[in-house]
């Protein structure tokens, strides 16, 4: 793995770069990474994410993969998954990690903060219909505590209750006996994460890595 | 308010007669044949009395304090406690008595561990590790830079003023940059604390002025070892740098040891509940004195052991162990630190001065210099390898808040005066260099914060909601670091808790709450209480309005019950992490009162939790018609009997 001087898409690196705001060093590392996952092929596959073996402690583990293939993330207006995504694709969702840069102004960094939890909040809808049901919700928690056995599905279902109740009582106020909530839209969702700083904490260091060393 | 400030004159002026009085031989010669009803005999108790006097004092003094508002706003505690020892240092002395001066080992061995015992115990680990990078690097080259640029300059004014300074040599001034860069961890929590700044700052400063105890026990021991044999080698240097590393290192050793013993000491104290707090107080105390043994770093080893033993701890002890453990240290660290302010003041006016206007214009201008340059220097450097880049308001913060306290004055004591013969001069600059970094920084420190709208703590209204997402996004993150092949921050934090999940907890917590997601049970009955409690108190008025008043009720779901949920989850997500809300010295939050409840009671909250939750929140599989969902609710059965026993069985757990 040379310099990236020497690799031929050197143009389409820079397209690259400018849609997603790597730099070119960075967008060459991720290529080699995505080269090993996808044992040098043009397209990465579920099953190729599914042989890492960091992520199989993790209890989101099904949802990191789908996310990358959920075309919500990487089109304008995608809709559904897909079975196969290539580099371009691989990189828009990475390019939700990055740190956002010194000095933004404060639009930027809203519409960066506005991106990120979009991402998030599409991670939670899985099917897709713009808002975050309750059963949607239920499945989030039970994921988070699947690996603490003992609790089981009923303290999850009562936590994710709690919680949606709460995000009612945020986002709607008082309600009518004869409402009822049917979900956290988006707006709902940018509301009650409001006094989490997204933009600084959702973000990887991309620049250390040596994707030839490690084998996993 | 005038029968405050009349009480504490009083107060003051008896409490110095006593002092004075205390002194002289009360003892009459017995040598009359009348059987004596009533004589006095205070030798047999003075030690104990005086100090049990002086603590009195220290703790009306904190009372007074708050009973007045106005001041305690304008003016941190600090420094009217150290205006207080003033006065009765003053008072003394008028009444022709010497003053006592802080004695060193007093501060050393019983004033300052329970301070750094306090501070390391509730230490928020997650921003400490986050920035621990940035925290090492202030620390040991902020230190660093400060001394040696403080003893050069020094040197160099010194040199250049000739006259009573000429005798000051490159060693003492070097010895003296040491003792007074280093920045205080008491004088820091006492400042910061009431200014509630935002986490990052705090933890900056505070993890500083921590660490910063290895930089300082290393230079202080060598120079005044150079000082004592008279000539350095380069052999000398280096071996200095090697000790750095052994007394950082030896400490965080010994604490660490001393911790996991104290761990493991409670995994069996389930039939003594009443000595559990006693081992971690004694554990800790002994970790700090065997580091001290050795020179190493004490603060470091203190630390060490509160932050190793914790977690283990704190599953295995009983919920009224946790709060007496929490509620003494919080006890003795307030006293300590009250009496260490105090006793400044009564040792500035006890102590033999010696006054000069050069040296100690010099070194407070320099102290502010190095301490500006150093931490625009260092941050330059840092912000590089930063993510959350360190802005130019945080650097200011940061270089403003470097505050000099008791533990220069201390170590300055101890210096010998053979050695050296300006010790009284560098004893004055330190006093004058305290005074003027706790009274002028500190009383300015909090209008700046202010007037730079530095971003404040956050008032910890952490909602269930955003516990889910900030869990559910470290995981992700650890996820993404692992897609990318990054041995990254989350990918380590990962590694690390998967260890100590499987074999350290097994050891080390008790029977089969090893198994078990830790915090979950204890919490859940004591959270459960709780909301119960508050339900009570908050609906016994609505049980008896009524259904039909329910038309506009707003849905207030009980801080308490979410407190509870927010505790189970924080027990059962893979990353427990204790997020203490408020380190502040005066306010701990509420626990649970251990009072017993009816079970009627129980029942009707129950019923009254069930009905509301699962009013409000229906899974629309059968969409139902308005009326009829009316009617139901109003028959006062749970909408679906499924969601009521899914509560139902939260509440028994």
């Amino acid at each position: 793995m040379g310099s990236f001087q020497s690799l031929p898409d050197d143009h389409q690196y820079r397209t690259l770069s400018q849609k997603t705001g790597f730099s070119l060093e960075q967008i060459a590392i991720l290529h080699n990474r995505f080269k090993q996952l996808s044992q040098n092929e043009e397209t990465l596959r579920r099953d190729d994410l599914k042989t890492i073996q960091d992520l199989e402690s993790n209890p989101i583990r099904s949802q990191i993969i789908e996310a990358f293939f959920d075309s919500r993330n990487f089109q304008k207006d995608g809709v559904g998954s897909v079975e196969e995504i290539g580099f371009e694709e691989f990189l828009t969702v990475m390019s939700y990690f990055r740190a956002p840069p010194q000095h933004i102004t404060e639009e930027q960094r809203e519409e960066m903060r506005r991106a990120k939890l979009r991402f998030l909040f599409n991670m939670h809808d899985t099917d897709n219909d713009g808002t975050i049901t309750l059963e949607e919700y239920r499945h989030v928690v039970e994921e988070l505590l699947s690996r603490s056995g003992a609790l089981g599905r009923e303290t999850a279902k009562g936590i994710a209750d709690a919680a949606m109740l709460e995000v009612a009582s945020i986002s709607v106020g008082p309600m009518a006996p004869d409402e009822f909530y049917e979900g956290i839209t988006f707006e709902h969702f940018l509301k009650i994460l409001n006094g989490v700083e997204i933009e600084t904490r959702m973000n990887i260091r991309f620049l250390n890595m040596d994707a030839t060393v490690l084998c996993k | 308010y005038i029968y405050v400030a009349l009480f504490w004159m009083l107060l003051l002026l008896g409490f110095c007669c006593g002092m004075v009085f205390g002194d002289q031989n009360r003892s009459d010669p017995h040598d009359q044949r009348v059987f004596p009803v009533l004589s006095i005999n205070y030798d047999y108790v003075q030690m104990p009395f005086e100090v049990s006097l002086w603590i009195l004092l220290a703790s009306l003094m904190k009372l007074g304090f708050h009973l007045l508002p106005v001041l305690s706003g304008v003016v941190p505690e600090s420094c009217l406690l150290i205006v207080v020892g003033l006065l009765v240092g003053g008072l003394i002395r008028v009444m022709g008595k010497n003053p006592p001066v802080l004695d060193s080992q007093l501060f050393f061995l019983c004033l300052l561990p329970p301070i750094i015992l306090d501070a390391g115990y509730f230490l928020p680990i997650r921003p400490f590790t986050e920035n621990a990078g940035t925290i090492l690097t202030f620390a040991v080259l902020g230190t660093l830079w400060n001394v040696f640029f403080m003893g050069a300059v020094l040197y160099g004014a010194c040199r250049l003023e000739a006259g009573r300074l000429a005798s000051v040599d490159l060693l003492s001034c070097l010895l003296f940059g040491s003792i007074v860069s280093a920045v205080d961890p008491v004088a820091v929590l006492a400042v910061f604390e009431e200014i509630h700044i935002n986490e990052l700052l705090h933890i900056l400063v505070f993890g500083e002025s921590l660490l910063n105890d290895a930089v300082t026990v290393v230079l202080y021991h060598l120079f005044e070892e150079f000082a004592h044999a008279g000539e350095v080698t380069v052999g000398d240097v280096f071996l200095g740098v090697v000790c750095f590393f052994v007394v950082a290192l030896g400490g965080v050793l010994v604490g660490g040891v001393y911790g996991v013993l104290a761990a493991f000491t409670s995994r069996f104290t389930s039939h003594t509940r009443v000595i559990e707090p006693l081992f971690v107080f004694l554990y800790s105390y002994m970790a700090y004195l065997s580091a001290e043994v050795f020179h190493l770093s004490g603060i470091m080893a203190l630390i060490a052991c509160g932050v190793v033993m914790r977690p283990y701890v704190e599953a295995n002890i009983s919920h009224k162990s946790y709060t007496t453990i929490k509620y003494f240290l919080k006890m003795w660290s307030s006293v300590s630190e009250t009496l260490i302010f105090i006793f400044l003041g009564v040792s500035t006016v006890a102590g033999p001065h010696a006054w000069n206007w050069t040296f100690v214009s010099i070194t407070i201008v320099l102290c502010l210099l190095s301490r500006v340059l150093g931490v625009v220097g260092l941050t330059y450097i840092i912000n590089k390898y930063r993510m959350v880049k360190l802005s130019g308001k945080d650097q200011f913060i940061v270089a403003y808040g470097g505050l000099r306290g008791a533990i220069a004055f201390s170590l300055a004591f101890l210096l010998s005066s053979d050695d050296f013969p300006m010790k009284d001069m560098f004893l004055t600059a330190i006093i004058t260099v305290i005074f003027f970094t706790v009274f002028v920084q500190g009383m300015t420190i909090r209008p700046l914060v202010d007037l730079l709208a530095v971003k404040k703590r956050k008032q910890s209204k952490c909602s269930i909601n955003e516990e889910i997402h900030t869990q559910f996004l470290e995981h992700l993150l650890a996820g993404i670091e692992g897609v990318c092949g990054h041995y990254g921050h989350h990918h380590w934090r990962h590694k690390l808790n998967r260890f100590n999940k499987r074999y350290i907890k097994r050891c080390l917590i008790g029977g089969e709450r090893s198994q078990e997601p830790q915090l979950i049970s204890f919490y859940n009955k004591m959270e459960l209480k709780q909301a119960l409690m508050l339900l009570e108190s908050n609906s016994s008025a609505n049980l008896s309005a009524g259904v039909t008043a329910r038309s506009r009720k707003t849905l207030n779901i009980s801080k308490e019950r979410e407190e509870e949920i927010r505790k189970i989850l924080r027990g059962n997500l893979q990353k427990t992490r204790q997020r203490l809300c408020s380190y502040s010295r005066h306010t701990l939050k509420p626990d649970a009162e251990d009072d017993d409840w009816s079970e009627t009671r129980l029942r009707k909250q129950r019923v009254e939790m069930e009905r509301r939750m699962s009013h409000f929140l229906t899974v629309p599989a059968l969409p139902e018609s308005p009326p009829a969902r009316r009617a139901r609710v109003e028959s006062g059965e749970p909408l679906r009997s499924d969601q009521g026993s899914s509560l139902t069985a939260v509440f028994e757990l």
